[in-house]
């Protein structure tokens, strides 16, 4: 199954966006997805956006995996 | 890769794996399970095994959607390339497992490869003298992207697109691997993005039911190293709960959007797994709303006779009774330019992986 | 049925046995080797070297398949000329005259036969080769996907060119010239069925006057990692020199959409066609040097040395990865991808 990776939303038009991720774009659905914006990173499988990363809790995990002796 | 990279830092890793060597001593030999083919890839390609002490074992279970779809179905799906009209849409992965006697590849034209199942709704918008098939193999991830697509059919009114759906959804499958005895695991590594869909409410039976530790973990090394340690964690203190590591996606509800998409579009039905057998309550099929894109309600299904694989172990590979370097055939008659059975085909097959990163 | 480990007795041929790996090397060793066997085609060179004369000329040919015809970068008449061109530049030689065989599907468009007929001649031109001679044949429908295009060269070898895998030795660096999988993805994405766009152009170039630049005779070997990338083409050298290869991840030039691209569809950038790259094996004093020289040109810019030849002998290639780990790169297994070549 092609694998799910984070892709940034460069714009929203209706049923639809276009993501970005190291200069690779797609068309993809986001119709199962609420309260996405441009800017916002979103989880991409099978051309569909299955869920918005939320950038502050991956700082916190970093952050937490950082300060592990 | 944004997201991607931070996740794999080498230092930091290192360090999470003297972590759990540390407090992983004295504790008795303990089982975890992974149930997901990017898991099953994840630990293969950063050699994430070599890392663990002697006494945890990390073993891979069913979590490739195309290597427990049973070979009938596969049969069946090449079966429907002979009918005249009929072209059939597919995920890349399914085009070379191997059928009875033959796999999808080798209908060449007949078959089309796509990323997204709404491609295949497109298609059959554009070709309305064509019958379009589409292939629905995936856990609950996947499952509400065909689920959208089959709703766009719906609102684009067409009668030329259907699905043959071979969807599964995870958590009757680690009920039955959590209660054999045999298999005896103390925990599971829970899928990232099956678990983004349904959220932690399906482990809890699962935990307090049958004492598994779970941790759902995101899938990057670091991710599944934090949550090996998280798991021994609750191993040592004797307190299995659901714990959330890769809470940067999942949120504990799950996304409900895809929860009420997948309960429109399809219905719980009992399903096949190749190589374990009858799950209950284990698959999707369409809803009664949406029978009109259902294939098998829609098109006379041809006639085909299945073989049963032979010397193929998969089935134990799959429940992680087995390693594939126990079966007489791997490397040496099933290898990836010659798959016998799903694991090997699958570029997420436990078979496939240990192929692919040997060392 | 009486298999044997390892070797299974194929009633037909696939398109694994097109694609460059394992199955294709089998069946050049043990049907067409066994069959036509001398010591030119024993050799399994990407160019034949004869003596002519009291010269020592390289010769080799090549047959185009590639699907679609037309990609970012390039089109089937580039990819002929360059094919052919880089097969004899990494064997060490300058190519110049090529022989250009058509056959071509009834109901091709002229205009596309125009087009790559300019791209024949544009590739010819900044590669300074000829066209001398050819040959056009029309098939039925059906009978050819388009069209397919054979070429051969040949072409002088350089007075101070030394290669023979004989030569390679422990300790000899491994140097690429650039970054690796744009071919195979810029083929991925003019398939278009998968939807991607992306800035990433096939790196079809002729390396005839790159490998001018650095020939000497510290340069023990090259080759030119096309179908199967270069973890297959690392196989190869390994498997004939008998010597085992390693190599850093962290060394290897990747794109950053190209390795995007490949992460987002679970394909191996290793196993990628590259049809503008090429790998020497240089001495370990002149690698630096060498390194320099390839930098200084315009194919070269993206050199690294991105590994070394060991002393042990199991004859295979190891990849330290990113994370700390070690992998074997096997040779590449069934197809990736089909007719990206």
């Amino acid at each position: 199954m092609c694998l799910a990776i984070p892709m940034k939303i460069l714009k929203i038009e209706g049923d639809k966006a276009v993501v970005s991720s190291s200069g690779v774009r797609r068309n993809i659905g986001i119709s199962f997805m609420k309260n996405i914006k441009p800017g916002d990173y979103v989880i991409v499988h099978a051309g569909f956006a299955i869920e918005k990363l939320d950038p502050v809790k991956a700082e916190e995990t970093l952050k937490l995996l950082e300060e592990i002796i | 890769m944004k997201y991607i990279d931070e996740f794999r830092n080498l230092d930091i890793a290192k360090k999470i794996s003297r972590l759990i060597n540390k407090e992983a001593e004295g504790l008795e030999p303990v089982k975890f399970m992974e149930v997901c083919g990017t898991h099953t890839m994840a630990v293969e390609r950063f050699g994430i095994r070599k890392t663990l002490p002697e006494n945890i074992h990390l073993i891979s279970g069913p979590g490739c959607p195309v290597c427990v779809t049973p070979k009938n179905y596969i049969d069946k799906a090449i079966a429907l390339t002979t009918l005249e009209d009929v072209i059939v849409f597919s995920f890349g992965d399914m085009l070379k497992v191997p059928g009875s006697n033959s796999n999808l590849l080798k209908q060449k034209s007949k078959v089309r490869m796509v990323y997204s199942a709404l491609d295949a709704v497109e298609f059959a918008e554009k070709n309305p003298d064509k019958r379009i098939v589409f292939l629905g193999i995936g856990f609950e991830t996947t499952a509400p992207t065909v689920g959208a697509s089959i709703k766009y059919a719906k609102k684009k009114r067409l009668k030329n697109f259907f699905v043959y759906s071979g969807h599964k959804i995870m958590p009757p499958a680690m009920k039955l691997l959590a209660k054999d005895e045999l298999i005896n695991i103390k925990g599971f590594l829970c899928p990232a993005h099956v678990s983004a869909i349904i959220g932690l409410r399906p482990y809890f039976e699962i935990s307090e039911k049958y004492g598994m530790a779970c941790v759902i973990a995101g899938f990057e090394p670091l991710d599944i190293l934090q949550s090996i340690l998280m798991l021994i964690r609750q191993v040592k203190l004797k307190n299995p709960k659901v714990e959330n590591q890769y809470n940067r996606v999942v949120k504990t509800s799950g996304n409900k959007e895809a929860l009420r998409l997948i309960d429109e579009v399809f219905s719980v039905k009992d399903s096949e797994w190749r190589g374990i057998g009858n799950i209950k309550k284990s698959g999707l099929g369409l809803s009664k709303r949406y029978a009109e894109f259902d294939v098998e309600k829609n098109i006379e299904l041809p006639e085909v006779k299945t073989k049963i694989d032979k010397g193929c172990i998969c089935g134990s590979v799959l429940k992680g009774i087995k390693i594939p370097a126990d079966c007489r055939l791997f490397s040496k008659k099933c290898n990836p330019e010659n798959p016998q059975g799903a694991c090997m085909v699958s570029s997420e097959g436990t078979c496939a992986a240990y192929y692919r990163y040997k060392l | 049925m009486g298999e044997g480990i390892q070797y299974i007795k194929m009633k037909q041929i696939t398109l694994s046995h097109g694609s460059g790996g394992k199955l294709m090397h089998d069946l050049v060793k043990d049907l067409f080797l066994k069959n036509l066997d001398n010591p030119f085609l024993a050799k399994l060179g990407d160019a034949a070297v004869i003596k002519f004369k009291g010269r020592k000329l390289a010769y080799t040919t090549d047959s185009f398949v590639v699907k679609p015809l037309f990609f970012s970068g390039g089109d089937i008449g580039k990819l002929a000329i360059c094919g052919t061109v880089n097969d004899l530049a990494v064997s060490g030689a300058m190519p110049e005259y090529l022989s250009c065989a058509m056959i071509v599907e009834d109901g091709f468009s002229y205009d596309d036969l125009e087009k790559i007929t300019q791209s024949l001649k544009t590739a010819c031109k900044y590669a300074g080769v000829r066209i001398v001679t050819g040959d056009f044949k029309v098939v039925e429908k059906g009978s050819a996907d388009g069209i397919f295009i054979n070429t051969s060269g040949v072409g002088e070898v350089f007075e101070n060119a030394d290669m023979a895998i004989s030569r390679i030795r422990p300790g000899d660096k491994i140097v690429i010239s650039g970054t690796i999988g744009d071919h195979a993805s810029a083929m991925l994405l003019a398939r278009e069925e998968l939807k991607f766009k992306a800035r990433i152009s096939s790196d079809c170039s002729p390396l005839n006057n790159l490998v001018s630049s650095i020939i000497c005779k510290d340069i023990k070997f090259m080759r030119d990692p096309t179908r199967g990338g270069l973890a297959t083409t690392l196989n190869e050298i390994s498997l004939t020199s008998g010597y085992n290869i390693a190599i850093e991840e962290a060394n290897i030039p990747i794109k950053k959409s190209v390795r995007t691209l490949c992460e987002i569809l679970g394909f191996d950038p290793l196993y990628m066609a590259n049809e503008g790259k090429l790998i020497a094996i240089v001495s370990q004093d002149a690698a630096a040097n060498v390194l320099l020289k390839m930098r200084r040109h315009a194919l070269g810019k993206d050199a690294r040395i991105i590994g070394e030849v060991k002393k042990e002998k199991d004859k295979k290639v190891y990849l330290k990865t990113q994370s700390g780990g070690s992998r074997i790169l096997d040779m590449m297994t069934g197809e990736q991808l089909p007719r990206i070549c």
